[in-house]
């Protein structure tokens, strides 16, 4: 079984499909609605023996590389592009083909946003790479 | 390593028994390290044997099993280095220190060159007497990496003489990280908090200092309410909203009469005086009739234990911020956080507590911007989400603190 990434975006990706204001901006019943979604995902995928991992990332971002010998790490913590990406968490699935992830992507990003309407939210979808050929493949 | 079933067979007895031959073991001037591993050894072996011969006194069985682990370690350990200088021949140090085996081990397991991680997962796992699976559980981490964090923590007590009384700040501290990683908001996990409740009873048995007993009061007046800080949604309850009815009367009474007789030897110290302001929440019937001016009071001492409380301890400086305001009025409660601005300005928690500050003194707007910044710098999704409705509710122009019942 092949697994693979949902992950979700603060921002970056294609263009938006229905823009929307920040969720803090939202109506309150519409981000109980939106909060309870999210749980629900991670429950559904559960029951149906899909989930592998959920997490959030909080948004700070600190970009860091080696300094060179004897010299600090050289650190930057933005501000970076408006356009740059910026991952807000994902969920890794366990599932039978690369068709069944792209429906469960659909599904998450059907989401609610304000007034109920679907977010359209864009999902990025990766496949993970297993670390050595499996034995089954040969078969 | 004890597993599952070994825990099933009698896992309250085990426990019990586990610190108590260590700290025997390591009293006779055995090293840590090794006398844990023969521990261990020792525990795999009664897996074995007890079902069918249960011992008459398990402690002595225990001891006996594990002393024969250490000879046998120890003899292969000569051979290889027996054209090595006889610093073995050492002559074991006496034991001199009769205290309670508990206090012993956990001098042990919190001592000052490990780092707090690994003084908490050493404890869990030598006083706790929890299975290394578990305190990954509780962590959220791999059990080969916690593994290794216990094997690297007992390494750097190895060949240390462990024979002198450590520092009890840093073993309350340790206890109460165990005690905040459980409590804290998320998934349940492991009953740290229960744990280290026990952990700190124990300790009270051993110490008289009375910052233990402040530290026990603490952590019971706060673990009294955690049936009331989520919903059945998983949803945060703030203090002043939650159904006090479910909050656990018998932990309430236990921890006052612990923190009474903290407070009878009359050498206060943090442990004491935040278990004081958990009680004055918990003795309020309702939100509204929270002692405010008292709670105040409290934090004055508080803030009084440092030199420079801003800088040393500013956590206690927000937590007398909301005080103020709710004792002098939101507009001083504001200035006061102000002055943690450096400190503080980039935590979740300052953000917060402005939010808060903002919408008692009605000013919805400010409320709003204050918990959209705290849900940015939130550093757990229950408490972000807490934050974004928080947000989002004082943003439609609804107060959440203040006329909600």
């Amino acid at each position: 079984m092949p697994k693979y990434l949902l992950l979700k975006h603060y921002r970056g990706g294609p263009e938006p499909h229905r823009p929307v204001p920040p969720i803090d901006q939202w109506a309150p019943e519409d981000v109980e609605a939106h909060m309870a979604f999210q749980h629900h995902v991670s429950a559904l995928l559960e029951e149906n023996g899909e989930y592998v991992d959920a997490q959030a990332l909080a948004p700070a971002q600190t970009w860091v590389r080696y300094g060179g010998p004897d010299a600090a790490p050289v650190t930057t913590d933005g501000p970076h592009p408006e356009t740059s990406d910026l991952i807000a968490g994902w969920w890794i699935i366990d599932v039978d083909s690369h068709e069944r992830a792209v429906e469960l992507a659909a599904y998450v990003s059907s989401e609610p946003g304000p007034g109920g309407e679907p977010l359209y939210e864009w999902i990025d979808v990766r496949e993970v790479m297993w670390e050595r050929p499996r034995t089954t493949d040969a078969a | 390593m004890i597993d599952g079933s070994a825990r099933r067979l009698d896992e309250g007895a085990l426990r019990v028994l586990v610190p108590r031959v260590l700290a025997g073991l390591v009293r006779r001037g055995e090293d840590f390290d090794a006398a844990e591993d023969a521990l261990q050894e020792a525990l795999l072996e009664a897996l074995r044997v007890w079902p069918e011969h249960p011992p008459r006194d398990p402690r002595a069985w225990l001891t006996t099993v594990a002393t024969r682990r250490l000879v046998d370690a120890r003899r292969s350990e000569a051979a290889r280095h027996r054209r090595e200088e006889a610093a073995d021949t050492e002559p074991v140090p006496a034991v001199t220190e009769q205290g309670d085996d508990t206090l012993f081990l956990l001098f042990c397991c919190c001592h000052p060159d490990l780092a707090p991680a690994s003084q908490v997962a050493l404890t869990l796992r030598a006083v706790g007497g929890l299975t290394t699976r578990e305190i990954a559980d509780a962590f959220y981490v791999p059990e080969a990496t916690m593994a290794q964090r216990i094997s690297r923590a007992k390494r750097v007590l190895h060949g240390r003489r462990l024979d002198r009384p450590g520092d009890l700040a840093i073993v309350l501290r340790v206890l109460y990280l165990i005690y905040t990683t459980g409590h804290g908001y998320g998934p349940p996990r492991p009953d740290l908090a229960r744990e280290a409740i026990r952990l700190a009873r124990q300790l009270t048995l051993a110490t008289e200092e009375p910052e233990a007993r402040g530290l026990l009061a603490l952590m019971l007046l706060n673990h009294a309410r955690l049936p009331a800080r989520f919903d059945s949604e998983g949803r945060i309850v703030t203090l002043d909203r939650q159904d006090r009815g479910l909050w656990d009367t018998r932990e309430i009474a236990e921890g006052v009469r612990v923190l009474q007789s903290a407070l009878a030897v009359q050498r206060p110290g943090r442990y004491q005086i935040e278990a004081a302001i958990a009680a004055l929440h918990d003795d309020a019937a309702g939100a509204e009739e929270t002692d405010w001016p008292q709670i105040l009071a409290w934090y004055d001492d508080l803030v009084a234990l440092t030199d420079d409380p801003v800088r040393q301890d500013p956590a206690a400086v927000l937590g007398r911020a909301v005080a103020v305001g709710h004792v002098l009025g939101p507009a001083a409660g504001l200035r006061e956080t102000d002055r943690l601005r450096d400190v503080l300005g980039d935590r979740h928690r300052w953000h917060a507590v402005r939010g808060h500050l903002h919408e008692l003194a009605g000013d919805l707007p400010a409320a709003a911007t204050a918990y959209v910044e705290a849900a940015r710098r939130a550093t757990n999704v229950a408490e972000r989400d807490h934050l974004v409705r928080q947000a989002a509710r004082a943003r439609a122009g609804r107060a959440v603190q203040l006329t909600d019942p």
